[in-house]
């Protein structure tokens, strides 16, 4: 493999790794801050244990989403200097943005949340994770738009001077309409995982649990909320994502395309649901079951009359224009990328409504299927959100920086024109030491929320409410220590 | 004074900030499994009030780096682009284990077993011990400059240009300045029997540390200085001095006071040998990555301009009242008893 590939290969990786645990800590950060508000607003005792219990699993997750998330800061002047030179005049704004905004605000609260219990006033403890929950998701923003640039360069001229991308307008690039509703179609993926998570969690406890008080002051009420976020999530992704599509529709039509294993220009094609062939050949695929209406609607918002450009057609005006070059993604990945997120979005969704169903009017559920839809649920919004980000990433090959149709066409970089000039020996040690350090990490923390989850809130943790204030008095114990 | 300048200073200001706080952390991360042995009480509880001087802020600490290295990106593009991409195995080295060191602290108590804590002081002392060597060698290096050819990329790194005895020493100086800077910060915010053990090690650091600093000091003032900075050196020493002098006198505020002056002296030091240029390039000056040729357009330098003098301030005053919040000395005494689950579940 070439330092391309091999470069491709580790920022897929380390990247797909971060992405397992930043959509739990983006959503699980807001629903503690709303479980601790209940406790701090009712005093019900219920609501503090929920939030020290997923307090607890938040923090293991938290940590190792810090330090998979550290390596992508330092991973563009190391593996694609090219592309930082092309574009850090842009592209570094956001994510020195990110630093000195988001980072540093959850950073020095999340320690003052995990160690100010018995130190601060109650409402100013409340605030602490409040501004964590802010926090989190604002770094997501910065972060999106940085991406999103990359989709649909905003707000930017190439400089012929110094070859390369220059920022025009920051209020372009931070109301790049790409950049907005990715945002918020992750927040609300975010938000999907986080209270899916919630939710099984209280599920399968609360079956287990079933007969005791347990089950209807603490999992009932915790499964509910989940469902109830869930199924706003689930609203929320759908109305997102008909947006994403219809800018792909006419920003990114290869990915489009691409999306549907579509070869010629057709005028009102079906939605593909299954296919067969061999896929990267898309002349030899043949579409097994199809949806009609459903495509032109995705694309324009209407259900007949919209013509869809094929991949060769697309391939050919790509090549007048920018030159030879092969521009056509990984059809087999970003057809089924695009088809898992959906499809795997309708477990959570399943559950959910099964939840609300099943818990109406006081009832507590006792089945052993329910609790088994608990667990098989419990990955599926993670499966979604990673697809949906392949889908989005593979997609755009192969550019670093897409070509905006209604921008400068001069802003625009391939992976090719973007990566370091190492030999691919230097990039193959650090993907493999990622590759393996991250491995084993993921393997201590599936151990560790395995652990936590299974024993459930901690006897420690049915104090009602945290010991007073120590005073001056210098040996108090510590409420936390690690 | 031009974007440029202004921006050269506060990426200086940010990686200062950085080796100020992380300074402290790294070192009280190199001597939490030494001090759990010097005491005489339950070494674990010893261990884990040394590791919670820095609890609850070493996080928000780190941010300073990720800033830090933002703030090249979006300043100085060729900067961050040139640096990263050719001081790639010791940034590599510098990731992992700082990685390593960040679920080391926070899994740490999450498991009650000895084995489990073993294995996360291993990470602790790695993620602690690899980054304050190896960012001394990676300023040292960058000082000394590198093969920059004519198009920004560096072309035919030897292995003279990243390990040369300048380079090695630059290692072993911001190694003993954070050793030492990290037990006065112990001795500052522990009490009792730990605090005795870090006073005794400050002690014992403060000769190796003078030395290994005014060694490099000097080498970096005679081999790149300018003249304003024998001022900086001059400042280096003095702040040494006095620090060696309180600790010795068991004057912890103050040595912690003048250690935090010597590591900001040799940040400004290393910065200000460097000034103008971003990268020195030792195949020909006129090569040279400066912050005339390195930087962003003025837009964009304006834009981050107004972020950095709104949001900075702000930073520094809710980390500074975080430290306040946090201010009490913590005694091996005060240590609750490890609330972590047994490595293997209880039938």
């Amino acid at each position: 493999m070439s330092a391309l590939d091999v470069s491709r290969w580790q920022f897929g990786i380390t990247t797909v790794y971060h992405f397992i645990f930043v959509p739990l800590t983006i959503g699980l950060a807001p629903l503690i801050a709303v479980m601790q508000t209940i406790w701090v607003v009712t005093d019900n005792p219920a609501w503090y244990r929920l939030t020290k219990f997923f307090g607890k699993i938040f923090l293991i997750n938290f940590a190792i989403g810090v330090a998979t998330g550290i390596v992508q800061e330092f991973q563009f002047g190391m593996n694609w200097s090219e592309y930082s030179r092309f574009v850090g005049d842009v592209f570094g704004a956001p994510l020195a943005l990110e630093g000195l905004v988001a980072f540093f605000l959850e950073s020095t609260f999340i320690g003052l949340w995990i160690f100010g219990w018995t130190r601060l006033p109650r409402w100013l403890h409340l605030t602490s994770i409040w501004l964590v929950a802010i926090a989190v998701n604002l770094s997501a923003f910065f972060i999106i738009t940085a991406n999103s640039f990359m989709q649909h360069p905003v707000g930017t001229r190439f400089n012929p001077a110094t070859g390369r991308a220059e920022l025009q307008s920051i209020t372009e690039l931070f109301t790049n309409n790409t950049g907005v509703a990715a945002f918020w179609h992750a927040v609300a993926a975010s938000f999907l995982v986080a209270s899916t998570f919630v939710a099984t969690v209280c599920a399968w406890w609360m079956v287990r649990a079933k007969g005791s008080p347990d089950a209807t002051a603490l999992y009932r009420p915790g499964a509910i909320l989940g469902s109830l976020v869930a199924l706003a999530a689930c609203v929320g992704l759908f109305f997102t994502g008909d947006v994403q599509g219809k800018l792909m529709f006419h920003q990114q039509p290869m990915k489009m395309a691409a999306a549907e294993s579509l070869c010629h220009t057709e005028t009102d094609p079906g939605f593909s649901l299954l296919t067969v062939g061999t896929h990267n050949n898309c002349d030899s695929i043949t579409r097994v079951i199809e949806v009609p209406y459903v495509l032109p609607f995705l694309a324009e918002g209407k259900f007949t009359g919209v013509t869809l450009e094929g991949t060769k057609d697309l391939q050919q005006q790509y090549e007048q224009k920018f030159g030879p070059e092969w521009y056509v993604p990984n059809l087999f990945v970003t057809y089924w990328s695009f088809r898992a997120m959906i499809g795997l979005m309708a477990v959570p969704l399943l559950f959910a409504l099964a939840t609300l169903w099943l818990t109406r009017g006081g009832r507590v559920p006792g089945s052993r299927w329910y609790s088994r839809f608990a667990l098989v649920t419990l990955p599926t919004p993670f499966l979604a959100s990673i697809s949906g980000w392949v889908f989005t990433e593979m997609g755009r090959q192969p550019w670093v920086v897409a070509p905006n149709p209604d921008g400068d066409q001069l802003v625009r970089l391939t992976v090719r024109q973007g990566v370091s000039l190492h030999g691919p020996g230097l990039v193959w040690v650090s993907l493999i030491s990622f590759t393996l350090l991250y491995a084993v990490l993921a393997v201590i923390w599936y151990f560790l929320l395995r652990r936590y989850i299974t024993t459930g809130p901690l006897e420690h943790d049915s104090e009602p409410t945290p010991p007073a204030p120590p005073g001056d008095d210098e040996v108090a114990p510590l409420s936390f220590a690690y | 004074m031009g974007l440029q300048h202004f921006w050269f200073v506060i990426v200086a200001v940010l990686f200062l900030g950085f080796f100020v706080l992380e300074g402290f952390d790294f070192g009280v991360g190199m001597v939490m499994a030494w001090l759990g042995r010097l005491g005489k009480g339950d070494p674990e509880s010893h261990r884990r009030a040394v590791l919670n001087t820095i609890g609850p802020v070493w996080d928000g600490n780190e941010v300073w780096l990720i800033t830090a290295g933002g703030a090249m990106f979006a300043a100085f593009p060729h900067w961050y682009a040139t640096v990263f991409s050719t001081l790639y195995l010791p940034l590599l080295v510098i990731l992992l284990s700082m990685i390593a060191r960040i679920v080391a602290i926070e899994w740490r108590g999450k498991i009650d077993d000895p084995k489990w804590r073993r294995w996360c002081d291993i990470g602790i002392a790695t993620g602690s011990w690899l980054p304050a060597i190896l960012w001394g060698v990676a300023f040292a290096i960058l000082v000394n400059g590198l093969p920059v050819g004519p198009d920004k990329n560096v072309v035919g790194l030897s292995v003279a240009d990243v390990l040369n005895p300048y380079t090695l020493l630059g290692g072993l100086a911001t190694c003993a300045l954070f050793l030492f800077h990290g037990a006065v910060f112990l001795a500052l915010k522990s009490g009792g029997a730990v605090r005795t053990d870090a006073v005794g090690l400050a002690r014992k650091l403060s000769v190796p540390a003078t030395v290994l600093v005014a060694a490099f000091g000097l080498w970096t003032q005679l081999a790149h200085g300018k003249p304003w900075t024998w001022a900086v050196l001059a400042l280096a020493v003095v702040a040494q001095l006095a620090a060696v002098a309180a600790a010795w006198g068991t004057r912890e505020g103050w040595a912690f006071l003048a250690t935090t002056l010597v590591v900001a002296a040799v940040v400004t030091l290393l910065f200000g040998s460097l000034y103008p240029n971003l990268v020195p390039s030792t195949i020909d000056p006129a090569y040279n990555l400066t912050i005339y040729n390195g930087s962003s357009s003025p837009y964009t330098l304006k834009v981050m301009t107004w972020a950095a003098v709104i949001f900075t301030p702000i930073v520094l005053l809710y980390q500074g009242w975080t430290y306040w919040i946090f201010r009490k000395r913590i005694f091996a005494e005060s240590i609750p008893k490890s609330i972590g689950l047994p490595l293997r579940r209880v039938p």
